[in-house]
C-alpha cells in the first residue's frame, strides 16, 4: 500500500477542519476526491504535502510504510509526494529554469545522486515541455509570474512530468481552465500514470473525470470520507448533487 | 548552482561569523582619545610632511564645532570619542620587498582572511595592498602596475612618494568640512589606497583592497583616493570583513574619485563588517563617505555594493555629473537582519548637460531590522536634456523588520526627466512552501528567491565578487524566516 491515512484530525488556529479521514492509496491507482466548498478537500492535500500551517491532533498517515507526519515537507517531496497547487504562487526573479534545476538536484542528493549535468537537465526539460505542450517562453519566464490561470496549471503539470512523483495530489486542477487547457492538462496527468504510481485528484467537477477515469471516487463531507465507490459516483453525484450525499449521511 | 548550494547550507548550519578571531600583535597605538596631540601624533608616527599635518589640523578644529548629525533613521548609544583609540599600527619592519620579510603572524592573518599573496592570487591577476589596522604591510604588483604608469599603493605611501598627487585631489570631492564624520576622517584618518590611472590607460586587472579591524576600541578611518585621468579605466573592488567584538567599534571611511574626460572608474564593495550578535549587541558602526565626481565630459562613475554587515550603516556613494554627458550608477543590495540598521541611498547630482543617472537600490529586511533608503536626485539649472533612472526595491522577510524610503526629487529645468520606481514585497510563506513541496529545502529556498530578487545589482559585480556575494546574501538570511 504507497498511502495509508487512518483517522487522520488536523486543525487550523484551533478550528478542527479533518474530522477522521480514512483513505488507502495503491500503486497504479488514481482516486478522485469530490465534495463541497469548504469542507476539508485542500486541506487533506495540504496535510498530505506537509503544510505546518495544519496541526494533526490524532491520526496516522503511512506513506511506502513510514510515518510521512515525522518528515518535513522538502523530504516528503523527495520521497515522491507532489502536490499541484490550486492557486500556484508567483516567485519573481526565480527563472523556471533554476527553479527545476535547485528541485531536481535536492531530491537527487537525497537520494544519493550526484546533480544531473546541465546537458542531460537541458533535454529534461525539452522533453517533458513538449509533453504538457508548453512553449519555450514559459520555461525563461520567472516561477508563475504573468502567467494565466491555465499557464499556471499546466506548468504544475510540467513541475509533475520533471520530478516523477509517486504520488501527486492535484488540487482542484481543472478549475479555472477553458476545455483545451484541460484536454491538455489531463493529457499529461495520462502520460505520467504508471502501475508505479498514484494519483489523487481533487475537484469539485465530475468533467475532469471524462479525461483523468479515477479507479475510486470519495465524497469528502464535513471533514470525513463519508461515501466511497467506483467512477459511477461521480456521475451519480452530478446528477444528484452534494445535498443528496448530506441526506445520505445524516 | 546545486554544489554552492550545498555549501551555503553546511555553511549555514555551522554558522558562526566566520571571520572571528584576534591577532596577537604587539600595536602601536595612540593612547585613548581625540585632541590636537592625538592628531600630531598619527602624523609624527606617518613621518608626513608639513601639508599633511596642517590639513589634519583644520579638520580636526573644524570638527570642534561640529555636532553628530542626528537626522538619519538610525538609532544608537552616543559614541564617546575619547573612549576610542585613533591609530594603532602592527610593529613590522619598515621596508617589506617581499613575503619573507612580512611578519609570520600576519601572514597567517591574512591566510585565515583568505587572503593569499602568494602566486595563486598573481595568477588570478589581482593585485592586493592588504591593510592591517592602520597601516599598509604589503603592496604587491606595483612594479607591473608602474609599467603602464599606474600607482596602486597606501595612501600612507602616496603621501610620501606622491605629495603632489595627493595635495591636487585629496579633499576636492569630499572637503574637509563636508559633514560630521568626512571631517573626523581628514582629521584622523590612518590609511587606505591610493590609485591613480594616467592618461589614456586601461588598468589591466582589477585592483583590491582587505581591511581589518585588529585592537579593541580602534577607530578605522579609511581614506582612499582614486584618479582616473583622461581616457582612463579602472575597475576596483574593495571588501572587508572584522572580528568578532563586544564593543562598538567605529568606522568613519572616505573614498574620492576623480573621473576625467573619457574616463570610467567602477567601484565595486561587498562588505560584511561584524554586525552584532543575534540580541543586537556589539557591531560595527560604519559611516562613510563615498563621492566621485565626473569632471570630465563623458566620463563614467558606477558605484556597486553588497552590504551585509554592520550594526549601523550610513553611507551615501554618490556621483557628481559635472561634466557633459557624464554618467553616474549606483546599484546596491543592503541586507539587514537581527537588530541591525541602515540608511542609506545615493545622491546624483547633475550639473552638466546631457547627463545621466542610474540608481538602482535593492533593500531585505530581516528579523527586527531596518532598512531605509535616501537618496536625491538634483537636476540644477543648466544640467539641461539630463535624465534620472530611480528604483527602489525593499524586500521585508518576516513582520518585525522594517524598510523606508525617503527619495528627494529636485529638478530646476524643465527638459530633463526623472523617474522614480518604488515596490515593497516579502517572501511569503507560501512561495517557500511551494519551494519546499519540489524537495528544495528552506535555506536554498531563501537564497533562490533572495538572489532572484537581487540578480539585476549582483550581475554588476566582478566575477570575483559575484560568488562571494551570492553566498553572503543567504548566508546574511539564515534563521530570518520560520
Amino acid at each position: 500500500m504507497l498511502l495509508s491515512i487512518k483517522n487522520l484530525h488536523a486543525s487550523i488556529n484551533g478550528k478542527e477542519i479533518l474530522k477522521g479521514v480514512n483513505l488507502e492509496v495503491n500503486k497504479g491507482e488514481v482516486h478522485a476526491i469530490m465534495g463541497p466548498n469548504g469542507t476539508g478537500k485542500s486541506t487533506l492535500a495540504s496535510v498530505i504535502a506537509g503544510r505546518d500551517v495544519f496541526e494533526v491532533t490524532e491520526g496516522t498517515v503511512l506513506y511506502k510504510g513510514k510515518n510521512l507526519l515525522a518528515l518535513p515537507v522538502e523530504a516528503r517531496a523527495s520521497e515522491g509526494i507532489f502536490l499541484g497547487f490550486q492557486y500556484p504562487v508567483e516567485i519573481p526573479g526565480v527563472s523556471m529554469n533554476n527553479f527545476m534545476r535547485t528541485a531536481v538536484n535536492e531530491q537527487r542528493k537525497y537520494k544519493g545522486l550526484d546533480p544531473l549535468p546541465s546537458g542531460e537537465f537541458l533535454r529534461l526539460m525539452e522533453e517533458k515541455k513538449k509533453m504538457v505542450e508548453i512553449t519555450a517562453k514559459l520555461a525563461n519566464r520567472s516561477v508563475n509570474e504573468g502567467f494565466s490561470g491555465g499557464e499556471k496549471k499546466k506548468n504544475e503539470i510540467f513541475q509533475m512530468a520533471m520530478l516523477e512523483p509517486t504520488l501527486s495530489i492535484l488540487d482542484e486542477t481543472d478549475s479555472g481552465l477553458d476545455i483545451d487547457a484541460l484536454r491538455i492538462v489531463a493529457n499529461g496527468v495520462n502520460k505520467l500514470r504508471s502501475p508505479e504510481n498514484a494519483t489523487v485528484v481533487i475537484t469539485h467537477y465530475q468533467r475532469l473525470l471524462d479525461y483523468i477515469v479515477p479507479d475510486f471516487v470519495h465524497v469528502l463531507f464535513e471533514g470525513k470520507i463519508v461515501k466511497s465507490g467506483g467512477k459511477e459516483l461521480a456521475l451519480e453525484l452530478e446528477e444528484k448533487g452534494y445535498e443528496w450525499i448530506k441526506d445520505a449521511v445524516i | 548552482m546545486s554544489t554552492d548550494q550545498n555549501n551555503i547550507i553546511n555553511e549555514v548550519t555551522n554558522s558562526e561569523y566566520k571571520y572571528g578571531f584576534v591577532t596577537d600583535i604587539e600595536m602601536d597605538q595612540a593612547p585613548m582619545g581625540l585632541s590636537e596631540d592625538t592628531v600630531r601624533f598619527i602624523s609624527a608616527k606617518k613621518n608626513e610632511p608639513e601639508f599633511m599635518l596642517e590639513f589634519r589640523l583644520k579638520a580636526y578644529r573644524k570638527w570642534l564645532e561640529m555636532e553628530e548629525p542626528t537626522w538619519a533613521h538610525l538609532h544608537h548609544p552616543p559614541i564617546n570619542y575619547q573612549d576610542i583609540i585613533f591609530y594603532a599600527a602592527p610593529k613590522a619592519k619598515k621596508e617589506l620587498a617581499s613575503l619573507d620579510e612580512v611578519d609570520p603572524q600576519l601572514i597567517e592573518t591574512f591566510n585565515k582572511l583568505g587572503i593569499s599573496l602568494e602566486e595563486q592570487k598573481k595568477l588570478s591577476g589581482v593585485a592586493v595592498d592588504a591593510v592591517i589596522d592602520s597601516v599598509s604591510v604589503k603592496t604587491t604588483f606595483t612594479e607591473t602596475l608602474s609599467k603602464y604608469g599606474i600607482i596602486f599603493c597606501s595612501f600612507s605611501e602616496a603621501v610620501q612618494n606622491h605629495p603632489d598627487l595627493v595635495k591636487k585631489y585629496m579633499g576636492s570631492v569630499v572637503p574637509y568640512s563636508d559633514n560630521y564624520f568626512a571631517t573626523l576622517n581628514s582629521a584622523v584618518f590612518s590609511d587606505g589606497s591610493f590609485c591613480f590611472i594616467p592618461k589614456g590607460v586601461r588598468c589591466p586587472i582589477e585592483l583590491s583592497t582587505y581591511f581589518r579591524i585588529n585592537a579593541a576600541n580602534t577607530g578605522q578611518f579609511e581614506r582612499t583616493l582614486i584618479v582616473a585621468e583622461e581616457g582612463a579605466y579602472v575597475s576596483y573592488m574593495e571588501g572587508c570583513t572584522a572580528p568578532q567584538r563586544d564593543e562598538n567599534q567605529l568606522h568613519a571611511a572616505i573614498v574620492e574619485i576623480v573621473a576625467l574626460q573619457d574616463a570610467e572608474v567602477k567601484y565595486s564593495t561587498v562588505q560584511n563588517w561584524y554586525p552584532g550578535n543575534k540580541k543586537g549587541e556589539g557591531g560595527i558602526y560604519n559611516f562613510v563617505t563615498k563621492r566621485g565626481i565626473c569632471k570630465g565630459s563623458n566620463s563614467k562613475i558606477s558605484w556597486t555594493q553588497v552590504e551585509t554587515g554592520s550594526a549601523i550603516t550610513w553611507k551615501y556613494p554618490s556621483v557628481i555629473l559635472l561634466g557633459d554627458n557624464s554618467v553616474g550608477e549606483f546599484y546596491s543590495v543592503a541586507v539587514t537582519n537581527n537588530y541591525q540598521q541602515a540608511d542609506t541611498g545615493s545622491k546624483m547630482i547633475h550639473l552638466g548637460k546631457n547627463t545621466k543617472s542610474t540608481i538602482i537600490s535593492k533593500g531585505i529586511s530581516a528579523g527586527f531590522s531596518n532598512n531605509s533608503y535616501r537618496g536625491l536626485v538634483k537636476i540644477s539649472k543648466n544640467a539641461t536634456n539630463s535624465r534620472n533612472y530611480s528604483q527602489c526595491d525593499s524586500l521585508l522577510m518576516g513582520d518585525k523588520c522594517g524598510a523606508h524610503t525617503w527619495p528627494y526629487i529636485r529638478t530646476e529645468n524643465s527638459s530633463s526627466i526623472v523617474e522614480h520606481e518604488a515596490t515593497t514585497s516579502k517572501i511569503s510563506e507560501d512561495q517557500l512552501f511551494y519551494c519546499q513541496q519540489r524537495g528544495i529545502s528552506t535555506e536554498s529556498a531563501i537564497g533562490l528567491i533572495v538572489n532572484g530578487y537581487a540578480k539585476e545589482v549582483l550581475n554588476k559585480l566582478p566575477m570575483e565578487f559575484a560568488v562571494e556575494a551570492q553566498k553572503l546574501l543567504s548566508i546574511s538570511l539564515e534563521g530570518s524566516v520560520g
